[in-house]
């Protein structure tokens, strides 16, 4: 049987974190909007006479982020009309950007291993760009970065359909792959990191369930081994990584099912069915395509220069894969802890705030916010912005754990506390008492007691059930409220019951 | 002299001196608009009660002294492209017949502002498209010097509400000679400015790179009066200029000895009517005997002016106009509708003229895949070229002379048969609108009884010397004096 | 380049342009487009090589509105020109197909 690669390319609307909108001052926060058609004027509702007006902090965050994907950017570049009917798009035109894009021509590193069969041949995939070592990773190529405005929202009814027009207009920054993605993990892993290095930047929230950022794929297959680009098939409005990952495996494994029984794929949009999971055909429409771009005449080019530009760069924040690097090396983490607390900037920063107050070791650090503090806000499905315990206060607990003021089972104990009714851990610990003993003569009274009250249990110790150990030592933590120190707890644990055994 | 021929200044001298209320003038030309205008029909919509009311208002800025401009109180007619909120503006389209906007012009706002009085909104052809104003989608305007004739297009209700008298000064909008050119039909003087001199927000538009609002007046002096409170840079209007609005007056009473006329030979060619040419020979004497150098000059690429023009505001216009579509406002017809597309494709047709519909495909069609470069691109290059001939000819020479039609006003019905020949007619005043230039129509006598216009073209931003010109000539001629009542 | 424009490629452009069109106008729109459109092939005699479009030399400097929130238009007063409203949304008929 043939075997067969995909040939993966994405794309990405993003919505842009600004106040108003892309070409009105209406507000952007269509979200929170308190009615539907409240957030709007003439010109993002399309009244006849109504012009369009640039908003600068859109064209600084799509400059960001073209900078941030090692793109150029365009100092001239220019907005375009692509023109097409819809109820949600109230100028039966939308303002894109078509020939020349702000951003064009960048670069974004992932993990994901590169694939065995060569890239495409054609624009934007040299090899040369390649990072080295084979196994390493890939270089997806951005072909383009550019700014346009969203349509409304439409809610589709039993013979109607309902329109808000309060989303027309926001900003949006449409990011496009060449096809150079030769695997769904892959995919997911660019994805993944394009969402992460957008909520670094502040451009969006990544907040995918709200849609505030869509994926459409364009995937092909063909036999491993070839070089020909078959036609290719476009999945739009995938709201999730989710259904970004089952849609393009359904996609391949369709089209190769349908090379396998000798059919042809037609170049088509599709859409992606979440509940049956399949791709469905969305329009067949022969002028569906025919969009009629050109340079939108009410805007006149936008200039950017080189000042302008620099001064946009200089914002630049130290972006996920920099910051991994850096905590490698600096906190001698390992890459894939670093990795773990670089995935989202607040956690990076929560990090960096906790080891910067604390005299524990980093790795000590990172090994109770990946444990304990990750379990804490995921139990609570809480955001890592809002967390209420300052890195001072953490700090301070883990430091009573280093220098052995209180045990690692005290230490949740205060944390949630911490979490629940804040406070300090030094008196959260005095309050409830709950600094370690590790005086013997305390311990070894509690150890004698659970074994005069557990003769059972002695027993079937000392008859070779080992693991008995273990619960005898949860007896110890329960009955001191984990004060006792475990290591001396449990060297006279073993004495004494080596004195048993005689 | 009847109130209603008045010069603006003469009206504002009048109402500075209190020898009139601006109440009194404005009642006396709804009073007029009412009984003259079921003859000439220049009028959409007569606004009595905005009038009113802001005649009033203009009183009593006059009684307190305070911020009175020379507009104050002055009543004018606005073409009906231009939104106007509260008044009905329905650019002479059924698709927009009953559209009331909710927000102001720009324009408008700063008409209110100067403390102008609005008369009404003027006919014009369907969203500017057409030069006759025959196109309008709800009835025809009449040319007030030959009811037969047609007052030009596309603004023939602004021109024709001047030369009939129903207003002080028109406020009208020029694409492509929409302006100039039923000025010259109905002996008005106007000016297109300078692309980008006047905002555009609120102007229902038709070719976003052309469109140019000008007013209409009865001389150079009131038309640059009337342009200094329009123009200047809006912040709603991104293709306007930021540069400074030069004094128009400045220099409007200097002496043109000396300074140099051109005379584009291209736009003398057969065809021009023997009357027409004659009395633009004659202006151009006349000027000679001012003093001024008139010397040939060449624009090269006038003969593709049209088709540049032509191909590129059908482009605009049908994007333009997608907002059409029955589902926001004005028109909606959705008889037996199944389905979204139906209300599109019903009321747009129901809505919408033949011209329009003509051009809208037309548009579509240059720039839809694999015709684009073909059409569009290649029009949008020529357009270059045409700005270079401007550029080249304003190097040794300081304002063109042209006529703005090859013939006097022509029947109601004579072209309406074939769009390709009333095209035809838009040749001597479109060139100006891809390139930019402002152009400046001037009334300068009369071919078998009706007007002859002429046209100055100037630089880019300098309307001065235009009105300069302009004036000089209005000082020695009064051709701009006639009207069909005193001729 | 001579060409002439038939029906059919009429009512292609009316179809992009949503526009409603019947036979007999297909038929009287393809006689007169086919004499505009010839008449607009007379660009082809002029040598454009190397001149660029005028729509990329608009001489306009950036005019940039900076990020501020501006009050939004009153909703009843967008609904009074609008043929079809519910529930505070504008209502339009069944929407088919996507774009
Ligand atoms: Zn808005």
């Amino acid at each position: 049987m043939t075997q067969y690669e995909a040939i993966i390319g994405l794309e990405i609307h993003a919505e842009m974190l600004t106040n108003s909108k892309m070409f009105c001052g209406c507000s952007a926060a269509y979200a929170s909007a308190p009615e539907p058609n409240t957030y709007i004027c003439p010109v993002c509702t399309g009244l006849p006479g109504a012009m369009p007006v640039v908003n600068k902090k859109a064209v600084e965050l799509a400059t960001l982020v073209g900078l941030a994907l090692n793109c150029t950017i365009n100092e001239h570049n220019t907005f375009a009309r692509k023109n097409y009917y819809y109820p949600d798009l109230p100028k039966g035109y939308q303002i894109s950007q078509y020939e020349l894009p702000i951003a064009s021509k960048g670069y974004l590193d992932i993990d994901t291993p590169s694939p065995l069969a060569p890239l495409p041949k054609g624009e934007g995939n040299d090899d040369s760009l390649r990072p080295a070592g084979e196994g390493s990773g890939m270089r997806v190529t951005i072909r383009r970065a550019h700014i346009e405005e969203d349509t409304a929202k439409l809610a589709h009814e039993k013979n109607s359909a309902l329109v808000d027009f309060n989303r027309a207009g926001v900003p949006l920054l449409e990011i496009v792959t060449e096809p150079d993605m030769r695997t769904v993990e892959a995919a997911l892993d660019y994805a993944t990191k394009i969402r992460a290095i957008l909520r670094y930047l502040g451009v969006n929230t990544g907040d995918m369930e709200t849609g505030v950022l869509r994926f459409e794929a364009n995937i092909s297959v063909r036999p491993v081994g070839s070089e020909e680009l078959r036609t290719r098939t476009e999945i739009k409005n995938l709201n999730s990584f989710r259904a970004l990952t089952r849609a393009s495996a359904y996609e391949i494994e369709r089209q190769i099912k349908v090379y396998e029984n000798g059919g042809i794929i037609v170049q088509e949009t599709l859409g992606w069915d979440d509940v049956r999971e399949v791709t469905v055909s969305q329009r067949g429409k022969e002028d569906a395509h025919d969009y009629r771009y050109f340079p939108e005449p009410d805007l006149p080019p936008l200039r950017l220069d080189r000042a302008w530009i620099e001064s946009i760069r200089a914002q630049l924040p130290e972006l996920p894969e920099a910051k991994t690097q850096r905590f490698v090396t600096q906190f001698e983490l390992k890459e894939k802890e670093a990795r773990f607390l670089t995935s989202e900037k607040a956690l990076a920063d929560y990090f960096e705030g906790v080891v910067s107050k604390s005299k524990s070791p980093a790795k000590t650090v990172h090994s109770w916010i990946a444990g304990e503090f990750m379990r804490y806000i995921n139990d609570a499905s809480m955001d890592v912005k809002d967390v209420p315990v300052a890195p001072e206060s953490f700090a301070k607990l883990i430091d009573m754990i280093t220098d052995k003021t209180i045990g690692a089972s005290a230490g949740k104990t205060i944390l949630t506390e911490l979490f629940t009714n804040g406070g300090d851990p030094a008196q959260i610990v005095k309050e409830k008492n709950l600094a370690q003993v590790s005086d013997e003569g305390f311990i070894l009274e509690v150890v004698t007691k659970i074994l005069n009250d557990n003769p059972k249990e002695v027993e079937q110790y000392l008859a070779g059930k080992e693991t008995i150990l273990q619960w005898m030592m949860g007896q110890i933590a329960r009955t001191t409220k984990g004060k006792a120190d475990p290591n001396v707890a449990r060297e006279l644990l073993l004495k004494l019951l080596e004195e048993r055994r005689k | 002299m009847q109130l209603h021929n008045l010069t603006i200044r003469a009206a504002s001298e009048m109402l500075a001196s209190k020898k009139i209320s601006s109440v009194e003038l404005t009642q006396a030309t709804l009073q007029r608009a009412h009984e003259v205008d079921s003859k000439i029909q220049a009028y959409v919509t007569i606004a009595d009660d905005v009038a009113l009311e802001q005649a009033k208002q203009a009183d009593e800025r006059i009684a307190k002294g305070e911020n009175i401009t020379p507009l104050t109180g002055i009543p004018f007619s606005m073409k009906d492209a231009i939104s106007t909120r509260g008044v009905r503006t329905t650019c002479s389209s059924k698709i927009l017949e009953n559209y009331v906007p909710q927000y102001n012009a720009t324009v408008t706002d700063k008409l209110a502002d100067a403390g102008a009085v609005l008369i009404g909104k003027t006919n014009m052809d369907e969203f500017g498209m057409g030069s006759s104003c025959e196109n309008s989608g709800l009835f025809n305007t009449r040319n007030p010097w030959d009811l037969d004739r047609v007052p030009g297009g596309s603004s023939g209700g602004a021109a024709a509400s001047m030369s009939a008298g129903l207003c002080n000064f028109a406020i009208g909008e020029d694409t492509g000679g929409s302006v100039r050119m039923p000025a010259g039909f109905c002996n008005v003087t106007g000016i297109k400015p300078t692309y980008g001199r006047v905002s555009r927000y609120g102007l229902i538009a038709l070719a976003s790179s052309f469109d140019s609002i000008g007013p209409m007046t009865r001389d150079a002096y009131d038309c640059a009066t009337v342009l200094q409170y329009i123009a200047g840079h809006d912040p709603k209007d991104s293709t306007s200029y930021k540069i400074q609005v030069t004094n128009y007056h400045e220099n409007i009473n200097k002496p043109v000895k000396g300074m140099k006329l051109g005379i584009p030979k291209e736009y003398f060619v057969a065809g021009m009517e023997v009357g027409v040419e004659s009395s633009i020979q004659e202006a151009i004497r006349t000027y000679e005997k001012l003093g001024m150098e008139v010397h040939e000059v060449s624009l090269p690429h006038t003969k593709y002016a049209l088709p540049v023009y032509y191909l590129l505001l059908f482009a605009e216009a049908s994007s333009n106009l997608a907002r059409f579509d029955g589902t926001r406002f004005g028109l909606s017809v959705s008889k037996d509708a199944k389905d979204v597309v139906d209300i599109y494709l019903q009321t747009r047709h129901e809505g919408f003229g033949d011209e329009v519909k003509r051009r809208i495909m037309l548009g579509a069609y240059a720039l839809s895949a694999g015709y684009y470069d073909a059409y569009y691109l290649k029009a949008q290059k020529v357009r270059t070229l045409l700005r270079q001939d401007f550029e080249n000819a304003f190097n040794s020479v300081d304002v063109l002379l042209a006529p703005t039609c090859p013939t006097t006003a022509f029947k109601l019905g004579e072209k309406t048969s074939d769009p390709l020949e009333m095209y035809l007619s838009d040749i001597y005043v479109v060139a100006t609108n891809p390139a930019g230039v402002p152009g400046l129509a001037l009334p300068c006598g009369f071919s078998n009884n009706m007007p002859v216009g002429m046209q100055l073209i100037g630089k880019h931003l300098d309307e001065q010397t235009l009105f300069q010109v302009g004036h000089a000539y209005q000082q020695v001629t009064d051709w701009h004096k006639q009207n069909p009542g005193n001729r | 380049m001579t060409q002439t424009i038939d029906t059919k490629t009429v009512k292609h452009v009316a179809a992009l342009a949503r526009l409603g069109i019947t036979d007999e106008e297909a038929e009287k729109f393809s006689g007169q487009f086919s004499a505009i459109i010839e008449y607009f092939n007379m660009l082809n005699e002029v040598d454009t090589d190397n001149v660029p479009p005028a729509s990329d030399i608009a001489n306009a400097e950036n005019i940039l509105r900076e990020d501020d929130v501006q009050p939004s238009m009153n909703r009843e007063e967008f609904f009074k020109n609008a043929p079809k409203t519910e529930r505070g949304y504008v209502k339009v008929p069944t929407v088919l197909g996507d774009e």
